[in-house]
């Protein structure tokens, strides 16, 4: 469960950003993250609520895109998206495939500020 | 109400994967090789490292271990009698060690010098799921699955199997009594991570534990240089 030091890191990340934008308001943080990142949305979810009371995110949303995994299939010469994590093999040709090239990603994507604050 | 939308694209382990990049640049310029020890709790890492410690000692090697569990030195005693320099972690309840910890221990840790090591291995707390996300700077993960276990656990737990670079098969020496399915759990890694290299080993008979020390000798000669 380490969850929780993931949104930590987001809270602090996005804290570190809202420099550039004073009196602006955190409405959504958008996160991108990989099917084999080992981060569970729902978990992440969870841990938002808690981690972002009292900081400038408190009250905003957390959107977690999960990007599905991308194997190269030198087999295919082709790139070839995965529809679970349970078998890595080449949709295609049913080659085993290591080479990666999507699914580990978390990152934090973007997110969406209300300046009214900052113009008022 | 003024809504903007600002791109951040930050890795959010980014401060992380930036610190284990730092230590992998000094493993390397220290010419010691690094393994990171992940399994679940009970997979028998502490024997198997305790075999690999005293084989690689008898061997000539010079190596160290730095330990990760929750609480307790109680695996860094064991070890120590391997006759190597141990230095136990505890992380007070986190499920996973960090780069940051590895560098302060690495730092702090006046029996050892890298330069001066040729392998040094990290055992992580013991947990299939967390420790795959933290890069220790390690040149090799490390994976272990005990016969115990069930021969699905590559299924189970894919974020970890696929990050790894070795597997290794502990207890083997329970195989029979397990009605362990050895094809079966071959099969499944290599679903999971296509080619791994895969030792199958028990630390009580020491099957399995030539090929092994050989593998690691193999794999830091090819790094040298």
């Amino acid at each position: 469960m380490h969850e929780l030091s993931i949104v930590m890191s987001v809270v602090e990340t996005v804290t570190e950003s809202l420099a550039a934008y004073p009196g602006a308001k955190v409405l959504e943080v958008r996160l991108k993250v990989g099917a084999l990142s080992s981060a569970i949305p729902e978990s992440l979810e969870f841990c938002y609520g808690i981690a972002t009371d009292e900081t400038p995110l408190e009250g905003s949303r957390l959107v977690v895109n999960v990007l599905p995994v991308v194997v190269h299939c030198a087999h295919c010469n082709q790139d070839a998206e995965l529809d679970g994590i349970q078998s890595f093999r080449c949709p295609r040709c049913g080659e085993p495939c290591s080479d990666l090239r999507q699914g580990r990603e978390l990152e934090i994507d973007s997110i969406e500020v209300d300046e009214a604050k900052e113009t008022a | 109400m003024t809504t903007r939308i600002v791109e951040l694209r930050r890795g959010i382990l980014k401060k992380n994967d930036e610190l284990a990049a730092g230590l992998r640049a000094n493993y390397a310029k220290a010419g010691v090789l690094v393994l990171n020890l992940v399994s679940s709790p009970g997979t028998g890492k502490t024997a198997f490292l305790e075999r690999t410690l005293t084989g690689l000692k008898a061997r000539g090697a010079r190596v160290a271990a730095l330990v990760g569990d929750l609480e307790t030195d109680n695996d860094a005693r064991r070890l120590a009698s391997s006759g190597v320099p141990v230095r136990q972690i505890n992380t007070h309840g986190e499920c996973h060690l960090e780069a940051e910890q590895i560098g302060k221990h690495l730092s702090e840790w006046k029996e050892i010098a890298l330069d001066k090591l040729d392998f040094l291995f990290i055992e992580n707390v013991g947990n299939l799921v967390c420790p795959s996300s933290y890069d220790l700077g390690e040149a090799i993960r490390v994976v272990l699955l005990s016969v115990t276990e069930g021969e699905d656990k590559p299924l189970k737990y894919p974020t970890m199997f696929n990050s790894a670079d070795a597997a290794v098969i502990t207890k083997m020496d329970l195989a029979v009594p397990c009605d362990f399915n050895r094809e079966l759990a071959l099969k499944n890694i290599n679903e999971i991570r296509p080619g791994i290299r895969i030792f199958e080993t028990s630390a009580k008979t020491g099957a399995g534990l030539e090929e092994w020390l050989g593998y690691l000798e193999t794999e830091r000669a090819s790094r040298e240089h």
